[in-house]
């Protein structure tokens, strides 16, 4: 017997768009069959994850809350992983975008005006665009795999946070808590926008989202880095230069996630602390490929990956699930994704090859 | 085996080396073999004669156990034979030279043969095997060369040794000749009639039809799956074998006599490069200059430096002045390749898939590699859909490709529609001067004659082109003038009609042409082993 993959002539649309979709639901029998199986209520732990937050309207806002990092920074991740350039360090350049953006509150203290929070979005993409140049230039100078390089400047960046907040930056009057002072209310966006339950940062990612999809389905760069994903000698016969195109997509995707995680403490937290870092630049590599890197699938996506961030957090207090719950439920999806993705390319074919003793019996 | 006659026939007289009774193959969605039936006598130089997707390659794998046909049967000496994966068809004496070789280059002769093996031998008693096996047919190879030195008729060689080795009394070739020179073509024509005439029967596949009536006793000639004749070679000519093989008339190239030419269009002076990675080839002192309304040929066996040229004259790779590329007055050596067809130069690369075009990108997107820029689809920064599939649908209809429409993907044609398409795609932009690489590589005759045309009525109105090819019926066809690429070097320009192939032949010599640097490329190699 043989087991054999194939690759499919042409990959059919309907299942590009149902795989992601399976997998959710996958996931869902698989989380409900392993918390069985370990002496929890699955289908409950199921239930409080991926419905509550629906359902429940006071979530709504936590969902929205959670959404809106994850969909910029997602959406950053798109044109990278679309490029084949893999920027894992988005968590990093999350927080140096924040940390950027904090600098200039830093600065602004005790001043008014309608131009600080503009500044400090500005710092955050510019900071977060900083971060991840580094491995931009060390992959297209030395060639540096840019995916270590990418994440090593995580932990740099999770270093610099704890001395900023523990040192230089810290809150005199935070009775010794590693924390910075609270930002001031002029150098903060409203909580919730237009008299909606949801951050600003939402609107911003939804807007993005379009942006994103007009520019990479229609524009000179969207078809360039379709190319340079697909077929890097084509990108060249085409002129475009893949080295730029590193430098693109790294720069893009750091400044998203820069924007992120300004919009997340300009507008939610008011200020850094250690707890400021919460895995959103890790989580936001599944919601692009859950997305299959169509930026408004990353949209749709986020969502989704939202809903497991706040049911996650549902599930613990009322099935008593331990906190990596929804850590295992994203991390099954992934799998469950890219294995999906290799599907609608390649069929697998098993071949129930005759014995070789049978078939020299029938040749004599 | 509803068939009683094959007992009787093999008491009437010997029984056929090979026999194939009612064939059927069937691929999702293609017959690729329907009901083919012929036989090979023992010594019997046999062609399979056919166009791409005439199912030549359908039929040989199922001889030599890589697939199994659906119905029909396979007589081996007389007997059915169910010939189970290629491991089996070598224990039968079923020998195979693929078109594509699969060969280490950076290990020797010996070591590739050696690793093909089924059995374990000793390195010294296969090399005294070998030894024996090239001085019975009169071939030259050195097993203890490294497979990077070698010329490719020396590497197709390797291939024939190791076939050889298992005394095979079936051999089959796919398409041998592809990337030889015409004097090693005839060194490899000996070789097999000697085969032949030591009992060895001879399965050719082809479709060249000129060597088909140099070589062979019978040629059976497939048309879409099927059988449509078997004929004696030496009684045909090219025009009626080359009519049963497509089912129609072929069309001569149409060319407008006592063509003028303008003045200079396209340039190389001095062009140096120098090579990239350990088997690239580096180009020295590149020169050519090509009039408008005139076709240059580039001849010469595969690897001697045609795809860093191409690469160099399309822009992929910038040149170290930029007076080294010309076109039309203007230096152009150090542009990339947008602003290079900016000003009037488009190119194809040889390879198809993942170069000149992508496989998943729709055919409209493959048309914005190229074209959105001279065709203008940019329209307020971004590239227009609709007049992107408006190009698209434009060249599919003017190059008859045989498409859905502008939204099918580039995967999903056949190799000779896809390169209609490139073609079309290149043409139709009007440059002031095209470079191409093997515009006809892997194309049904009908395609290739369509494309040539177009390059040739291309140059009529104004264009100068340049042909890479390594066939060199083609060159000889389509160019006005010929330069020979060998080694990274130009010969000089001969021109066309009164060059005779052995001078063209000569000028190709191939990797082994220059015997210093061969040797000290050997040397080195061995010198850190690997």
């Amino acid at each position: 017997m043989r087991i054999r993959f194939e690759k499919r002539r042409e990959p059919s649309k309907a299942m590009q768009l149902l795989t992601p979709i399976g997998a959710v639901a996958l996931t869902m029998l698989i989380g409900a069959i392993i918390f069985w199986a370990i002496g929890y209520d699955g289908p409950r732990a199921v239930k409080e994850i991926f419905l509550t937050p629906i359902t429940a309207s006071y979530k709504w806002s936590d969902v929205g809350r959670r959404a809106a990092p994850l969909i910029l920074i997602a959406l950053g991740l798109c044109v990278g992983n679309r490029a084949k350039v893999w920027n894992i360090g988005a968590e990093g350049q999350y927080l140096v975008g924040a940390l950027s953006g904090a600098g200039v509150a830093n600065l602004t203290r005790g001043l008014e005006g309608w131009w600080i929070v503009p500044m400090m979005l500005i710092a955050g993409i510019l900071g977060g665009a900083l971060w991840a140049a580094i491995p931009a230039f060390l992959k297209t100078r030395f060639r540096v795999n840019e995916i270590l390089s990418s994440l090593m400047l995580v932990y740099v960046a999770l270093q610099l946070l704890n001395y900023l907040v523990a040192g230089p930056w810290k809150d005199p009057n935070g009775h010794n808590f590693p924390q910075t002072a609270p930002f001031t209310p002029s150098q903060m966006l409203p909580h919730t926008a237009f008299g909606t339950p949801f951050p600003p940062g939402l609107f911003i990612a939804f807007a993005l989202s379009l942006v994103f999809w007009i520019v990479m389905a229609r524009s000179e760069f969207g078809l360039g880095v379709r190319v340079v994903g697909d077929a890097p000698k084509a990108a060249r016969y085409a002129g475009y230069n893949a080295d730029h195109m590193v430098w693109q997509a790294m720069l893009i995707s750091g400044g998203m996630a820069g924007l992120a995680g300004i919009l997340e403490c300009s507008s939610q937290s008011g200020m850094l602390n250690l707890g400021f870092p919460s895995g959103y630049g890790f989580t936001a590599i599944i919601v692009s490929f859950l997305g299959r890197l169509h930026p408004l699938g990353a949209a749709l996506a986020g969502i989704v990956l939202a809903i497991t961030y706040v049911g996650g957090q549902v599930a613990q207090t009322v099935v008593h699930v331990p906190n990596a719950t929804a850590g295992i439920f994203q991390a099954t999806m992934l799998f469950l994704i890219l294995a999906s993705d290799v599907l609608v390319r390649r069929r697998i074919r098993i071949d129930w090859g005759r014995p070789v003793a049978q078939a020299a019996e029938s040749a004599a | 085996m509803a068939e009683v006659g094959g007992a009787a026939d093999k008491d009437a007289k010997a029984p056929a080396r090979l026999e194939m009774r009612g064939v059927t193959k069937r691929f999702p969605g293609v017959l690729a073999n329907d009901n083919v039936g012929f036989s090979v006598a023992p010594g019997q130089i046999h062609a399979l004669l056919g166009e791409n997707g005439a199912g030549k390659s359908t039929l040989v794998k199922m001889i030599y156990g890589v697939l199994a046909p659906d119905s029909g049967e396979i007589f081996f000496d007389g007997e059915p034979a169910r010939v189970a994966n290629p491991k089996a068809a070598r224990k039968l004496g079923i020998g195979m030279v693929f078109q594509h070789f699969s060969l280490f280059e950076a290990l020797t002769v010996l070591e590739n043969i050696a690793l093909g093996l089924d059995s374990k031998i000793s390195q010294r008693d296969l090399e005294a095997e070998i030894r024996r096996v090239l001085d019975l047919y009169g071939l030259k190879l050195d097993p203890r060369r490294v497979v990077s030195t070698l010329s490719v008729g020396e590497r197709q060689r390797i291939e024939i040794v190791r076939a050889l080795l298992l005394n095979p009394r079936l051999l089959i070739m796919d398409e041998p000749t592809s990337v030889l020179t015409p004097q090693e073509v005839e060194q490899l024509f000996e070789t097999l009639r000697k085969l032949a005439a030591g009992g060895c029967s001879i399965l050719y596949i082809s479709h060249k039809l000129h060597e088909i009536i140099a070589l062979c006793d019978v040629a059976t000639i497939l048309r879409g799956g099927r059988k449509v004749a078997e004929c004696d070679p030496k009684k045909e000519t090219s025009k009626s074998m080359a009519e049963l093989m497509i089912g129609a008339n072929l069309k001569e190239i149409a060319r407008a006599p006592g063509r003028a030419f303008g003045e200079e269009r396209f340039a190389a002076r001095a062009l140096n490069l120098p090579k990239h990675g350990d088997f690239g080839i580096a180009l020295h002192d590149i020169d050519f200059s090509v009039r408008a309304g005139e076709i240059l040929g580039v001849a010469g066996v595969a690897g001697n430096g045609q795809n860093e040229l191409m690469e160099a004259l399309s822009g992929e790779v910038s040149a170290r002045s930029a007076d080294a590329v010309v076109l039309a007055g203007e230096p152009i050596g150090r542009l990339g390749p947008t602003e290079r067809r900016a000003r009037g130069l488009c190119a194809v690369p040889e390879e198809r898939n993942g170069h000149a075009a992508v496989g998943d990108f729709t055919l409209a997107d493959n048309g914005s590699l190229t074209a959105r820029r001279r065709m203008g689809f940019m329209q307020g920064g971004l590239i227009s859909a609709g007049r992107a599939a408006n190009y698209a649908e434009t060249v599919i209809k003017s190059f008859a490709v045989k498409a859905l429409g502008s939204t099918s993907t580039a995967g999903s044609l056949s190799g000779g529609n896809l390169q209609k398409f490139i073609m079309g795609r290149e043409i139709l932009q009007e440059p002031a001067a095209l470079v191409v690489s093997q515009p006809t590589w892997g194309v049904d005759a009908g395609a290739a004659a369509a494309i040539r045309q177009a390059i040739v009525d291309l140059a009529a109105r104004g264009a100068a082109v340049v042909v890479v090819s390594q066939d060199l019926d083609e060159l000889l066809e389509v160019c006005d003038s010929l330069v020979v690429i060998n080694l990274g070097r130009l010969s000089k320009v001969l021109k066309v009609g009164e060059v005779t192939i052995e001078e063209i032949g000569l000028l190709m010599g191939g990797v082994h042409g220059d015997p210093e640097a061969t040797a000290q490329m050997t040397e080195a190699l061995h010198a850190h082993p690997i």
